[in-house]
């Protein structure tokens, strides 16, 4: 009983920038007239394929730069590839670095529901789900003060919180598995193992060995944007530690 | 098209609160509120009324005269300036998490629609205040009320999209809004400038040209058909061509910001 639920189709993710930064309309304007216009193309993603099945916990490893974070991108979304397809089943949540999404001004109650809406929940889940969204990240009075007066540790439990609040069926989790003090590190690694247990997907980017070979069961290299090895996990680690000699 | 209408309907929600943001942010820290909405354009028009009443024409009505011109242009100048950073305001989400882009751009027009129309309650004050009456024309205002919103999202959307390969585009829309304030006659009257044979070179400016059909409804004065036929075509054209300039950059967003 196995059940495909990401596919990654020969990917390939093209930028095309300008060999310098040209950001205002005075530089554009000038260089354009003075034909120093030039173009740099460069390849973060090279024909990368890969399918993952329901409940496979994949291992995403690679040097700076090879073109892990461009890959979650792609898969969360946000960027879309130049060519190839990413075909999702289900409901897709990034845990990338957590909070970011906040407004500073607006208290923790606020941001629950200014987050929520941005994942994609509706007002009557949100409503439905809040206190338990409070009692986990365990905030107290904490709710109704704005998120600027928070410790990073506060935002972290509240974004995590908001996050894992419905299951989902992929998640991305990018070197965040740590939040807040040990106390609420253990709680956020219990119920991400819960998760674990009850066979979500899950997409790891880390560089802790440790971690990798704890949590997940397969594993693909990324070098230079190219995938060159995937597999079970411990032969994929073996080689990107080949890699790091 | 109905794909596009099913995610419409379900990020609806997340319009809502980047609407309710806006406007609740906007007055959070200010000790009266909502009141600066309805204070500010009255303060600016008595400004206004003060310097330019001896300068030009002193008749009872110039306070509506001024205030119709001022928060119609307000607004205007207001949201777009809004619409041009939404998208960058809002990279680091924009970077982690798919929404549909334009909400932003909507959102910040529809926070300032919103506010808009609440301050047209001081016209309506300042208005019985110069012994205005109101009539059955009153009800043609809704049109250019309509129009000047299709017209602010169109270069909402142009503006935003514009905004995240250009920096620099937040300062010389600033020197075109200057410009565009003084080619919408907010504190003087068109004929006395340029003549009254001249007016159509206003008319092309379809700020002014909504501006104009807002104030002969207030007046009570019929409509300008061929003015207003103008504005809505030009804020059509500008509505449709800045979402099909917003969806065909928006891929490449996330590379800029």
């Amino acid at each position: 009983m196995s059940e495909t639920v990401l596919t990654v189709d020969n990917v390939s993710v093209k930028y095309r920038l300008t060999e310098q930064k040209v950001d205002d309309l005075k530089d554009y304007l000038i260089k354009l007239f003075k034909r120093e216009l030039r173009y740099k193309e460069f390849l973060a993603l090279q024909e990368v394929s890969f399918s993952l099945e329901r409940g496979d916990r994949l291992a995403i490893m690679g040097l700076n730069g090879a073109g892990k974070s461009t890959l979650l991108k792609v898969i969360a979304g946000v960027l879309k590839a130049s060519e190839g397809k990413v075909t999702k089943h289900g409901k897709v949540v990034p845990l990338l670095e957590l909070g970011a999404g906040f407004d500073m001004q607006y208290t923790g109650s606020e941001n629950i529901y200014l987050y929520g809406a941005m994942l994609g929940y509706s007002k009557a889940f949100l409503d439905e789900k809040y206190n338990e969204i409070v009692e986990f990240a365990e905030l107290g009075d904490f709710i109704n003060v704005p998120v600027k007066n928070y410790s990073s540790g506060m935002k972290a439990r509240l974004g995590f919180s908001i996050a894992t609040i419905v299951e989902p069926d992929i998640l991305i989790l990018d070197e965040v598995l740590s939040v807040g003090d040990a106390k609420f590190k253990k709680k956020s690694e219990k119920k991400i193992m819960d998760m674990f247990d009850k066979g979500i997907t899950v997409l790891f980017v880390s560089h802790n060995e440790q971690q990798v070979k704890n949590i997940c069961t397969k594993g693909i290299l990324l070098e230079h944007g190219k995938l060159t090895a995937a597999g079970p996990v411990d032969e994929v680690l073996e080689k990107y530690k080949k890699l790091t000699e | 098209m109905k794909n596009l209408f099913l995610t419409f309907k379900k990020y609806q929600y997340l319009l809502f609160q980047l609407v309710k943001k806006d406007i609740k942010l906007k007055y959070r820290s200010s000790y009266m509120g909502v009141l600066w909405t309805l204070l500010e354009p009255l303060l600016t028009m008595m400004v206004l009324v003060l310097v330019f009443s001896k300068l030009y024409h002193n008749t009872k009505d110039f306070p509506v005269y001024i205030l119709t011109g001022r928060l119609l242009y307000s607004f205007f100048a207001n949201t777009t300036r809004a619409s041009l950073k939404s998208v960058r305001a809002n990279a680091g989400m924009i970077k982690k998490v798919y929404v549909p882009k334009y909400m932003y751009p909507f959102a910040s027009v529809l926070s300032g629609y919103i506010q808009f129309l609440i301050s047209l309650v001081v016209l309506a004050g300042v208005a019985v205040f110069c012994d205005i009456q109101p009539t059955g024309h009153l009800v043609e205002a809704l049109v250019p009320l309509s129009i000047i919103l299709v017209l602010t999202m169109g270069a909402g959307l142009w503006l935003s999209t514009l905004a995240v390969f250009f920096r620099d585009l937040e300062y010389l829309w600033g020197v075109a809004l200057t410009l565009i304030m003084y080619a919408c006659a907010i504190f003087y009257k068109v004929e006395t400038v340029i003549g009254e044979n001249n007016e159509w070179l206003f008319r092309l400016n379809p700020l002014y040209s909504v501006i104009e059909n807002f104030r002969d409804a207030i007046y009570g004065r019929a409509m300008n058909v061929p003015v207003m036929l103008y504005s809505l075509g030009f804020s059509l054209v500008l509505f449709f061509s800045g979402l099909i300039v917003f969806y065909k950059n928006q891929d490449k967003f996330i590379l800029h910001l």
